[in-house]
């Protein structure tokens, strides 16, 4: 659980290789996490210096997107590891060429499926266990481009729209259990998954992320936004014009 | 006592770490015994009336039975000098049934909103812990519903039935059983009032001094840590006794045990964020220091106003925004001063805003083994729990406690490592060993108990 300056104990990494969630699992053992877990397919068998050299212990399982029938086993097995989650960061994903997706419908639907589905029954595996336990917090990585979907992006911007909107929904039917979720929206983060993605305005490093991740986790709030000023800035173009919205966002 | 479909959000008096729990409210030690006999998976615990402020009453995802329901008439054996209550008894209750009959407790916490099974679970101390040592001392018998379900009564010596269970149930966080009724030492008064000598101290060098040779029955020091420099630990010392009625101007002589026990509310609203930062804590420091007498001699104060200051303002918890706050209170050993007057100037060069520090004298401890006083000097800082690197600064402050052989104290704890309070009880292994007896299936469990790994 959260103590009472706001360290947590035990976190679970979704995506164990995950950039980002790397930043913030680093972010959360430098404020006093002991217990990690990096789950990814085939577990991580070395993990990053950054969490190991810190004094916290570093675990791994296998975790694979794409097998949701093995979810709910993948957080027992995390459980059996370190107890109580404290902060589950659930962060895999995959981002591939629009245009590739485009020539390959079969291709699409598989990056769909761990963007969008994958999330889904992990989601509902972390949320049943922290239920169960009474405390605790499932991060969800989303982005700005499930905001308002783009041309230029809509295979991955899609699937992230169904997964903010999955958290939301997840975040409600938790209110009074002592859980929550905590949805982030991270613009465009220069990482090895987006090195084929044209940077974006108002880009934010993975340690930007997890700043906001923290100071997220320390009050109550529901929704991050990494830089903060993407919020204002996609209130706005949510409200822009279709005609204009489809020129801007090739 | 079914266990509720519906759980309730519960956290400590510092309103930091909530969790949900399933919680009844018991009425009688056959009701206790009913609801552990069907605590699930995550066990059970009994709470008060929440006033410790981490996460020592609280069970995530337990069965959490609120005590306040164990009322009942209250028994007082002046011939015996003892007086027997439900353990749901708040504090308040028993002092005001007690003054009635001239007499008082032989120890009270500095609220006396608290019940008389938690204040045994926490073993808390008062003002007058040098004379008295802490309220498990005084505790002459105690009725403890074990995680099986049988009613044990319980004493302090070898006749005690088992007395090493007892000493594991004084300061033992609720985490041996649930305590149903207890039967404490009591002692007459005269009056309701006390006779309070006050001083005010220009250092902590001298503050320490004053309060090394008071000997009167109770002392306490209200400490400005926010003064820097030279005046860092200036304060206010107050000592008093229980007034004889000869102590009373004549208008109090009239009605000399009558006992006023209502505050004043705050607003039932808890601001976004909290109201005490620097500023306010500045002013209110100095305007306390200011007011307060350089010296005075002989003033009668009711008692509520000497031993319960806060109690007149109820909720006042809430001040400090939704964040919450943090209460460090530590014990360090007679002649490690230095580390008393380190953590002190490392606060003070923080310009942490702590408009409560309170240093109390401490003697000889009870044999509980987790019981926290300890003879030395105790200091207890509240501080908003969103101070930025307010959790780095405490672990190293737990470190020097540690080389200088003090320890924390577990009610007031919620963010403390489990190898730092390892450390500080060294007992903790022999109350363990009692515990998986009366508990073996390791149904009793807190929060607390799994952050610092107690069981």
């Amino acid at each position: 659980m959260r103590d009472s300056v706001g360290s947590v104990r035990s976190v679970l990494l979704l995506g164990g290789r995950s950039e980002i969630g790397t930043a913030i699992v680093e972010r959360l053992v430098r404020e006093g996490a002991r217990e990690v877990v990096l789950a990814a397919r085939g577990g991580v068998s070395s993990p990053p210096g950054a969490l190991t050299g810190l004094g916290a212990s570093v675990h791994s399982v296998d975790f694979d997107a794409g097998l949701p029938d093995t979810h709910t086993g993948t957080v027992a097995e995390a459980v059996a590891l370190v107890g109580d989650l404290d902060v589950v960061v659930d962060a895999f994903g995959v981002l591939g060429e629009q245009s590739e997706y485009e020539a390959d419908p079969a291709a699409a639907a598989r990056s769909a499926g761990v963007n969008y589905t994958g999330h889904v029954s992990v989601g509902l595996a972390v949320a049943a266990r922290l239920r169960e336990q009474g405390h605790g917090t499932l991060v969800v990585l989303s982005s700005v481009a499930g905001v308002r979907v783009r041309r230029s992006n809509f295979v991955y911007g899609s699937a992230k729209a169904g997964l903010d909107g999955f958290a939301q929904g997840l975040a409600d039917s938790l209110y009074g259990s002592g859980a929550r979720v905590l949805v982030v929206r991270p613009g465009y983060v220069p990482t090895r998954m987006s090195a084929h993605v044209e940077p974006a305005p108002f880009p934010a490093t993975p340690g930007q992320v997890a700043d906001a991740v923290s100071a997220g986790l320390r009050s109550d709030a529901t929704t991050v936004w990494a830089p903060g000023v993407l919020q204002p800035l996609f209130a706005g173009m949510r409200l822009m014009p279709r005609a204009l919205w489809r020129r801007l966002s090739r | 006592m079914n266990r509720p479909e519906q759980r309730t959000l519960l956290s400590g008096w510092g309103l930091t770490s909530p969790t949900a729990a399933h919680v009844v409210r018991p009425r009688t030690p056959e009701q206790v015994a009913e609801a552990l006999a069907g605590a699930g998976g995550r066990g059970a615990l009994p709470r008060g009336l929440g006033r410790s402020y981490g996460d020592a009453a609280q069970d995530a995802g337990g069965l959490v039975l609120d005590c306040t329901g164990l009322t009942g008439p209250v028994h007082l054996d002046t011939a015996r000098g003892e007086v027997t209550a439900p353990a749901g008894t708040s504090m308040d209750r028993l002092i005001a049934h007690l003054l009635r009959r001239g007499h008082f407790v032989p120890v009270t916490p500095g609220t006396r909103h608290v019940t008389l099974g938690g204040a045994i679970a926490a073993d808390v101390h008062g003002k007058n812990h040098p004379a008295a040592s802490s309220l498990g001392a005084h505790v002459r018998a105690l009725t403890l519903v074990t995680a099986d379900g049988r009613t044990r009564r319980l004493g302090p010596g070898p006749d005690g039935g088992d007395p090493e269970l007892f000493w594991a149930t004084v300061g033992g966080m609720g985490l041996t059983g649930v305590v149903t009724e207890a039967t404490l030492a009591v002692f007459p008064v005269e009056s309701s009032y006390m006779r309070v000598d006050t001083d005010r101290t220009g250092s902590l060098e001298e503050t320490l001094e004053l309060m090394a040779h008071a000997d009167d029955r109770y002392s306490v020091a209200w400490l400005d840590l926010f003064a820097r420099g030279g005046a860092l630990g200036r304060g206010v010392v107050t000592r008093a006794r229980h007034a004889r009625l000869g102590d009373l101007p004549p208008p109090l002589r009239r009605r000399p045990l009558r006992y006023r026990s209502a505050g004043v509310p705050v607003p039932p609203l808890t601001p976004p964020v909290g109201t005490v930062n620097r500023w306010s804590v500045g002013a209110f420091n100095a305007l306390h220091l200011n007011r307060a007498p350089r010296r005075r001699r002989g003033q009668a104060q009711p008692l509520t106003a000497y031993f319960h200051p806060l109690d007149a303002l109820r909720g006042w918890n809430r001040m400090y925004g939704r964040p919450g706050a943090v209460q460090y209170q530590f014990v360090v050993p007679f002649g490690e001063e230095g580390t008393l007057a380190g953590v002190a100037e490392s606060l003070s060069r923080a310009r942490a805003p702590s408009f409560l520090a309170v240093l109390k004298r401490m003697g000889e401890p009870t044999p509980g083994p987790l019981s926290f006083p300890r003879p030395g000097w105790s200091l207890a800082v509240d501080l908003p729990a969103d101070l930025p690197g307010l959790g780095a600064a405490l672990h190293g402050f737990d470190e020097r406690l540690v080389a200088a052989g003090g320890r924390l104290y577990l009610a007031k704890d919620g963010r403390a490592r489990a190898e730092t309070v390892h450390a500080m009880y060294p007992e903790l292994p022999a109350w363990r060993r009692v515990r998986e007896r009366a508990d073996p299936d390791g149904v009793l469990v807190s929060d607390m108990a799994r952050r610092l790994r107690l069981l």
